[in-house]
């Protein structure tokens, strides 16, 4: 039997469409996800995100561990609460897992990553951990996940949850945790608009979605969460990265951090080559000016600099056009003009720059 | 479960088809089908006057999560389409036997027609691939 979090049952009782996801058992949508999409970017929804693999990590050199483990680095990480989204390299710079690391003290870190890299993450991070006889490897499936996001998300939430809520998170910048009683209020999320990411005890998750749902945050599902994740121009591990590419390649240099050059993180001798040799990939955005749809894997020809590749591609529900996210020569420039095999038939596409949509407006000139 | 009129045929390949009185069928996918697929956002369908062999692909339906092709029924000539899909197609979710319609076949053959499944045999078909 496949996985199921905490939330199964009341995803059935609210009539989803649930999907094998990684070997979770979880909602694609529960009527329509065209739907679920417009009520995220116009007002609020809530995901349930428990399948996601929270890992405590402990002891007094966990600092030390995590800037030999992660690409980003952690001395970024300065005041409680304050997260940072990295990557974690094999020794080719390819990608093991994109991860989000929250810093709780000195001898506590909090790491949230992929359902998929479940085991392939522990195995790597516990292999790692043993150079550091004092960092303890802590899975937490005592804990569950609820995203909340849309422009009326906090709104909702201190409706629902209580106005304490509000005077603990009200100066939360972005990226930015906090503890409130038994919850973790995050404001990281994966859709491009405000709100929380909520980690609480496994065994309150069912009342607290209920009372979510009774402020009036409706429930959405993956398939949803993909679209706007998409558009808000967000990497997925599987699709835009994997082991095969690393985060020079999939526009995530920004989370690379060469600086100092002392620190010495698995996988920076690999990206110090590829950036000598010259990065022969990017990612850039497309979007489709023909009729049809953009997915993964379809081949792009951008003329003038040679072919490329569909990552992940979809149909934006708020722009009402398709676009993708396509691994290119990295000289394709924006504005550039391509043509995409949709199912043997040449379609024309133009070279942009993502994210396709913000806080609900487009960003496409 | 899904809707399965009595009046019409179906394929296996989830199609349905409606005999007219003028001696065409007209084609659309079944309740089934669309539920499968979920949201519609672009349906690409044939010229008029295209010939299409039986279970030859004869349209395009993608939904926000893929694309899938739909099959000629029978042999015949596409005779016409439904031109309103283009602007509006979340009508094959919500109406997927009535104005979610894809297209007319005059088909090469009218008893080839009776050979397709009826709705308990589609329904069955249903069940089994369930399972």
């Amino acid at each position: 039997m496949a996985n199921r979090t905490p939330l199964y049952e009341t995803h059935l009782k609210s009539g989803a469409k649930m999907v094998d996801f990684s070997g979770w058992d979880m909602p694609l949508h529960y009527g329509s996800q065209l739907e679920e999409h417009h009520q995220v970017r116009r007002d609020a929804g809530m995901f349930d995100v428990s399948h996601m693999n929270v890992v405590d990590l402990k002891g007094g050199e966990t600092r030390d561990f995590l800037r030999l483990l992660l690409a980003n680095n952690v001395e970024k990480l300065k005041t409680r609460g304050k997260a940072l989204y990295s990557c974690m390299l094999n020794s080719q710079g390819g990608v093991i897992d994109d991860v989000i690391v929250y810093y709780l003290d000195e001898t506590w870190f909090r790491m949230v990553a992929n359902a998929g890299t479940r085991e392939k993450d522990l195995a790597w991070i516990n292999s790692a951990a043993q150079q550091f006889g004092g960092v303890e490897v802590t899975e937490r499936p005592d804990l569950a996940m609820i995203a909340v996001q849309g422009p009326n998300a906090r709104e909702k939430v201190y409706a629902a949850l209580g106005e304490s809520l509000r005077s603990a998170t009200a100066d939360l910048k972005p990226f930015v945790a906090t503890t409130v009683g038994e919850l973790f209020v995050a404001t990281t999320g994966y859709t491009g608009e405000d709100g929380f990411e909520i980690i609480l005890p496994a065994k309150a998750a069912p009342f607290t979605w209920q009372m979510l749902a009774e402020a009036g945050v409706k429930p959405i599902g993956l398939g949803a969460r993909d679209t706007l994740r998409l558009e808000a121009g967000m990497n997925l591990y599987g699709a835009d990265m994997d082991e095969t590419t690393t985060p020079l390649e999939s526009g995530l240099a920004w989370t690379v951090a060469l600086e100092p050059s002392t620190r010495k993180f698995i996988g920076r001798e690999a990206l110090e080559k590829q950036k000598a040799a010259g990065i022969p990939r990017g990612l850039v955005g497309l979007v489709l000016e023909d009729k049809g749809v953009l997915r993964g894997h379809q081949k792009v020809l951008c003329e003038g600099y040679g072919m490329g590749e569909i990552t992940s591609g979809s149909f934006s529900p708020t722009l009402g056009l398709s676009i993708a996210l396509a691994r290119v020569p990295a000289s394709v420039p924006t504005g550039a003009r391509a043509q995409v095999d949709i199912r043997g038939k040449m379609a024309n596409a133009r070279v942009v720059k993502y994210p396709f949509v913000r806080h609900g407006k487009s960003c496409l000139s | 479960m899904s809707k399965t009129p009595s009046n019409l045929k179906y394929t296996k390949s989830h199609e349905w088809v409606r005999r007219e009185p003028d001696g065409t069928v007209t084609v659309g996918i079944t309740d089934h089908a669309q539920d499968l697929m979920g949201d519609m956002v672009y349906v690409e369908l044939p010229q008029v006057g295209r010939k299409v062999a039986a279970g030859k692909e004869c349209a395009v339906v993608e939904s926000v999560k893929a694309a899938s092709d739909v099959y000629a029924p029978v042999e015949g000539e596409v005779t016409a389409v439904n031109e309103a899909l283009a602007g509006a197609p979340e009508t094959v979710n919500k109406d997927p036997y009535g104005s979610g319609w894809m297209f007319r076949l005059r088909p090469a053959n009218a008893a080839s027609v009776d050979a397709l499944l009826d709705a308990a045999a589609y329904d069955a078909l249903v069940a089994s691939e369930k399972h």
